[in-house]
């Protein structure tokens, strides 16, 4: 670990002020940051503390909910609201990492993690295109059983780590953003890049950019939603591949669906083109394996990871026949 | 270049032979363990009982000081840096950036480090310890990827990982084995263990192969594993101005690593000092690797001690693991299902710096009685970093590879997979010819099957299901051998007020052998547990005795009754002609209440208190070695175990999950209960491991470990282990001490196939490459 300075911003403002500086970097509950700074892939001359800013979760005026960044992963999960109202996002989120990480890690931090690649983690040994642009990438040729099926590119065949990002993908999230040039928000599903040519860049953030809250815009069908995540041990383990998805269904059609992916790219993979497929088809079996299969049309797996493909397929379709009641 | 000798363990193998034919035919009461322990006749005592351990309460609350926690003066701390090649030479290091950060005493690299012999490979002679023998630090030769290329010490542990973070090491590479294929084309070399060959041949078995009705021809792979711990490995160690060298250490092997030590830097044996009171699991890992002799040299370069504890990252690099192996079984079978052939072979990885080929073939020789036998390992060597022993070398995934097979054969025949086995219970052992010393395997197999409900199962697979989920049973038998290594010694010293030390360089790794052993030796000297003090852990005491191949009870038992026999001697001459005892002879006399007593007739007593204070003495303290451990050349001497698994795989993704598990075990007679549940229960969930989840990632491109950490090598969590039941069988062993055999590896041998076995039931799918992942299952 490089040494560095730690201080905490006082407030959102104050914030943004200190993280405009080249070298800073915002500090959420640490449990990515640090862990990258002790591998000395991430080297900041200074961290400033936001977690203390923003620990609110509100209702929106309009039904829905302001989450603010600084919220603890255990807290979000076990908030009555999203307990009732966006079920697959607490599912979503006691499925990652271990209860005394949730302890520690907020919103904010979340979003932002870091992928899991061994390559990428290396630093003394393997080239990453990621760490260093234009030197390679070692996963092509090398392990990547756990890598990207959609979406990839010849730099970087990554993927997003994030079990709540994939649940605010299908719930229409909103990021909340502060920076120099004042407040935005974005979408969540255009928060998260595509690797394409520079991997390095990972999110739309400017630099000093400071995420402020994740808002969920109402969404009444997204009571009965779930979240399914397929892994190699019980837990504990990133998702080979996950589903979040919530279907409402009228006179045994599809009137609207949310899926998204998790594990399959470098970004919460929003399954828009499934979705498209199943608004008013009939909810069955067939039309939930149709939708799947259009979705991972566009897959491109590599030799170990090709086993994705139809994992996915199964795993939506299995999620959607439990939602929607039928048998598969 | 092989710089050990594989001549000279050939020639040893050929002696050792010799001898075991006149051993093998000698009349039992020339053999240790010819005339049973007198402990295994007495029912009442500590022995058995479930103890819980004397070290829990300091464990628990912190009190118990691990190698990393000794407090030294003027400590610096160690990091390191690790090559990222795996063959060729440094051609350039700059250390001034880090020799001018903050806090460093002192870089080390090949350029300044103290001269050094290489160290002894462990196994290469009886006391050496070293994971391979290669020189360390001593020129700009790399030998594997992960290799350490520079040490750091500072002031403090950040100070020195940032420093080390400063070296920039420029290397030029040379081409490297690190691949299976091309390794193979370069040809194979006959593996050995303990200087014997792994070959064996019973009758002619192609030819029984080719002829018999049935038959089962597979190929099993097992891939690379590595030792993980909880305590990482750590040393804090100081030089004397004597020139002595004092350890504390992380170890299963104290004696041994203070000899390679002593070694290494050309000092006197004595002159070295090492201390392990407190191990936080070591399986086969806590011996002596580079990072010890590294702090070491760095202690005398910087004149100051050290404290160097491994990240997790570098146990991976510089602490061996289990090497990947590739055997192919072929059964052949009557219509009855009576195994006319056994053929285990198969190939392994292995350094040409060492001499642990992983021996796969061990339970094969033995567990069933074929008609015929044809057994081997052979291996090639790699580039990389020397690999050892883990949890059952050998039977782990040796047992997984015949066990699968023995199931396919029962399907294949159409028998029930416990019925087949039973059917070809040996009489004698069937490669060795000698008789069982207890084999109650049967009997184990029997309870088991009761008590898990077998009969329950559906013999079709992919048959069985319980929602989503396919549910299946499989069973395995599970075997390891009865070791005693050569080198065991005891100290007893008895008090007049009643209290026995006993002083031997054992090892405590957290499985309870400073419990179990207080417990027996309590029975044995008629004294309360209260009343013993069971020293181990130190160099300095008596004895060379491994915490390894499940043997350690059986050494420290031989020892301490050597100790005990020679004690009740001294005794007896001490209490004389006024004494009750007068008159008696060592064996006809126990222990009982304090005091020593005839065996016949109990009543002829008198305490230790009262010989000792008519001959004016305050103590007595004897020291003893057992007789060579030739029992096991007379007998064939294993633990049995028969496991059960219920599995469940997703039908939708294919997730595998244990839902139940038994153990029904035949180890001779339990020390306590307690402990010896928990070592079966922790070997059984290592096996869980083994068969679902546990794979090093090893790049063959570059001979490197790409998952160093506990977040992408997975272990089983919590939620992956089910309620573990264990039982067993409790007949003593009437040729071991107290009648008992080693329990420490026996729960990881037979686990995986039972679970693999299981799947094939659930889904009808026989995975024979592990770890058995989902994608294997879709
Ligand atoms: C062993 C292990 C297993 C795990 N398993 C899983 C899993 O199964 N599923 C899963 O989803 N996750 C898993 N995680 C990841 C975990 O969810 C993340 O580490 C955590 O969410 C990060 O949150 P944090 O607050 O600790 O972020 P930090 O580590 O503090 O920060 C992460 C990044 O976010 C930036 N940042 C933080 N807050 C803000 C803000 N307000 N504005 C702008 N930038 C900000 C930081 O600068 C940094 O770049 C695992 C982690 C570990 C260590
Ligand atoms: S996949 Fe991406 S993160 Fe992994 S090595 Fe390649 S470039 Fe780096």
């Amino acid at each position: 670990m490089t040494p560095f300075k730690y201080t905490r911003a006082s407030d959102a403002a104050d914030a943004v002020r200190k993280g405009a500086a080249t070298g800073v970097k915002f500090l959420g509950g640490g449990t990515n940051l640090v862990d990258l700074m002790r591998e000395t892939i991430e080297r900041p001359g200074e961290l400033v503390d936001v977690s203390g800013l923003s620990t609110e979760i509100v209702e929106t005026d309009e039904g829905g909910l302001r989450i603010g960044a600084g919220v603890r992963n255990t807290a979000l999960a076990e908030h009555r609201r999203v307990r009732t109202a966006y079920p697959m996002l607490t599912r979503a989120m006691v499925s990652g990492a271990s209860a005394q990480i949730r302890n520690m890690a907020t919103v904010g931090g979340n979003l932002l993690q870091r992928t899991r690649c061994s390559y990428f983690y290396d630093e003394d040994g393997s080239r990453c295109n990621k760490r260093v642009p234009g030197e390679g990438c070692d996963a092509i040729e090398g392990f990547h059983r756990g890598h990207a099926i959609l979406g990839a590119s010849d730099a970087c065949i990554a993927v997003h780590p994030s079990d709540m990002c994939v649940a605010l993908a299908a719930l229409d999230a909103v990021v909340h953003i502060e920076g120099a040039k004042g407040a935005r928000t974005v979408p969540l599903v255009d928060f998260h890049c595509l690797p394409g040519d520079r991997p390095d860049i990972e999110t739309v953030l400017e630099p000093g950019d400071l995420i402020t809250a994740v808002e969920l815009p109402p969404m009444p069908f997204a009571a009965a939603s779930t979240y399914r995540k397929v892994r190699d041990r019980a837990s504990y383990a990133f998702a080979l591949v996950s589903v979040a998805a919530a279907i409402e269904i009228e006179d045994g059609q599809v009137r609207d669906v949310r899926i998204a992916l998790g594990g399959v790219a470098h970004k919460p993979w929003r399954a828009t083109r499934a979705e498209a497929a199943l608004r008013g088809a009939p909810a069955g079996e067939t039309a939930f394996a149709g939708a799947a299969a259009t979705e991972l049309a566009g897959a491109r797996p590599l030799a170990d990871n090709a086993f994705k493909v139809r994992l996915a397929e199964r795993t939506i379709v299995s999620v959607l026949c439990e939602l929607a009641g039928v048998t598969a | 270049m092989s710089i050990f000798d594989d001549a000279k363990q050939a020639a040893q193998g050929l002696v050792q032979a010799g001898m075991a034919k006149a051993v093998a035919l000698a009349p039992d009461s020339w053999v240790p363990g010819g005339k049973p322990d007198p402990l295994i006749r007495q029912r009442h005592g500590a022995i058995g009982k479930p103890v819980s351990r004397l070290d829990g309460a300091l464990k628990v609350s912190g009190k118990a000081t691990f190698a990393a926690e000794f407090p030294v003066e003027a400590m610096t701390y160690a990091a390191m840096v690790y090559s990222t090649i795996a063959k060729g030479r440094i051609t350039q290091i700059t250390v001034s950036e880090a020799e001018t950060a903050p806090g460093v005493v002192v870089v080390m690299t090949h350029r300044n480090a103290p001269r050094l012999n290489p160290p002894p490979a462990f196994l290469s002679e009886s006391k050496a310890a070293a994971g391979d023998s290669l020189p360390v630090m001593q020129d700009e030769r790399i030998y594997w990827n992960g290799q350490p290329v520079a040490v750091v010490l500072a002031e403090t542990q950040e100070q020195a990982d940032h420093a080390a973070s400063l070296i920039r090491v420029g290397y030029e590479a040379e081409e490297a084995q690190t691949t299976f294929e091309a390794a193979r084309e370069q040809g194979t070399q006959q593996s050995r263990f303990m200087g014997q060959p792994l070959h064996d041949e019973v009758g002619d078995a192609q030819d029984a192969f080719a002829k018999a009705p049935h038959k089962i021809d597979a190929t099993y792979t097992t891939p690379r594993h590595n030792h993980n711990p909880i305590e990482l490995h750590g040393v804090t160690l100081y030089w004397r101005g004597d020139g002595s060298l004092r350890v504390h250490d992380a170890q299963q092997v104290v004696a041994h690593t203070a000899y390679t030590l002593a070694r290494t830097f050309g000092i006197d044996e004595k002159q070295v000092v090492v201390t392990s009171p407190y191990v936080g699991g070591g399986f086969g890992s806590k011996t002596l690797w580079q990072h010890q002799i590294l702090a070491a040299a760095a202690a005398r370069l910087a004149k100051r001690p050290v404290r160097m504890v491994l990240s997790r990252e570098g146990v991976y690099r510089v602490v061996g693991g289990r090497s990947p192996t590739e055997q192919r079984v072929q059964l052949a079978a009557t219509d009855e299902g009576r195994l006319t052939a056994i053929l285990h072979r198969g190939l392994t990885v292995r350094t040409a710096h060492n001499v642990i080929a992983e021996p796969f073939i061990l339970a094969t020789r033995s567990l069933y009685g074929a008609e015929t036998f044809l057994l081997d390992v052979h291996h090639v060597d790699f580039d990389m970093l020397g690999n050892t022993f883990m949890r059952a070398p050998g039977e782990a995934v040796g047992t997984f590879a015949l066990e699968s097979a023995m199931d396919e054969l029962a399907h294949e025949l159409g028998i029930d997979p416990i019925e087949l086995r039973i059917r070809n219970e040996p009489e004698k052992d069937p490669i060795s010819g000698l008789p069982y010393s207890s084999r109650n395997v049967v009997e184990a197999w029997r309870s088991g099957a009761e008590r898990f409900g077998w009969e329950r199962r559906n013999p079709v697979p992919g048959t069985v299901r319980d929602g989503g989920w396919l549910v299946g049973m499989g069973c395995a038998t599970a075997t390891y051998p009865y070791h005693r290594m050569p080198g065991g010694a005891a100290r007893i010293t008895l008090s007049a007020d009643g209290r026995a030390t006993l002083d031997l360089a054992a090892h405590e790794m957290g499985m309870g052998t400073s419990t179990a052993q207080t417990q027996v030796a309590a029975d044995r000297l008629g004294l309360p547990m209260e009343a013993i003090t069971f020293n181990y852990g130190d160099s300095t005491l008596p004895g060379l005795i491994m915490a390894g191949g499940s043997q350690q009870t059986a050494s420290i038992g031989a020892s301490v009754i050597a100790a005990y026999n020679k004690l009740v001697g001294e005794l007896l001459k001490l209490a004389g002609n006024d004494s009750p005892l007068a008159g008696l002879k060592t064996e006809e006399v126990g222990s009982r209440d304090g005091g020593l007593c005839a065996l016949d007739e109990p009543d002829r007593f008198e305490t230790y208190a009262s010989i000792l204070a008519r001959a004016q003495r305050d103590t007595i303290s004897v020291e003893a070695e057992p007789p060579m451990p030739l029992e096991t050349m007379h007998w064939s001497m294993h633990s049995y175990g028969a496991m059960f698994a219920e599995v469940r795989v997703n039908a939708v993704t294919g997730e595998p999950r244990v839902s139940r598990f038994l153990g029904s075990f035949d180890c001779g007679r339990i020390l306590n209960s307690k402990t010896a549940a928990s070592q079966f229960r922790g070997g059984i969930i290592m096996g869980l491991g083994l068969a679902l989840m546990e794979e090093t990632q090893f790049d063959e491109r570059k001979g490197r470990v790409l998952n160093p950490s506990l977040s992408e090598y997975h272990v089983p969590v919590h939620m992956d282990v089910p309620e573990i039941e264990v039982m067993w069988t409790d007949i003593p062993d009437p040729h071991a001490p107290m009648g008992a055999r080693g329990i420490g590896e026996i729960g990881i041998t037979g686990t995986g196939a039972a679970i693999a076995n299981a799947v094939y039931n659930a889904t009808g799918r026989r995975v024979r490459d592990l770890p058995i992942t989902l994608d294997k299952l879709l």
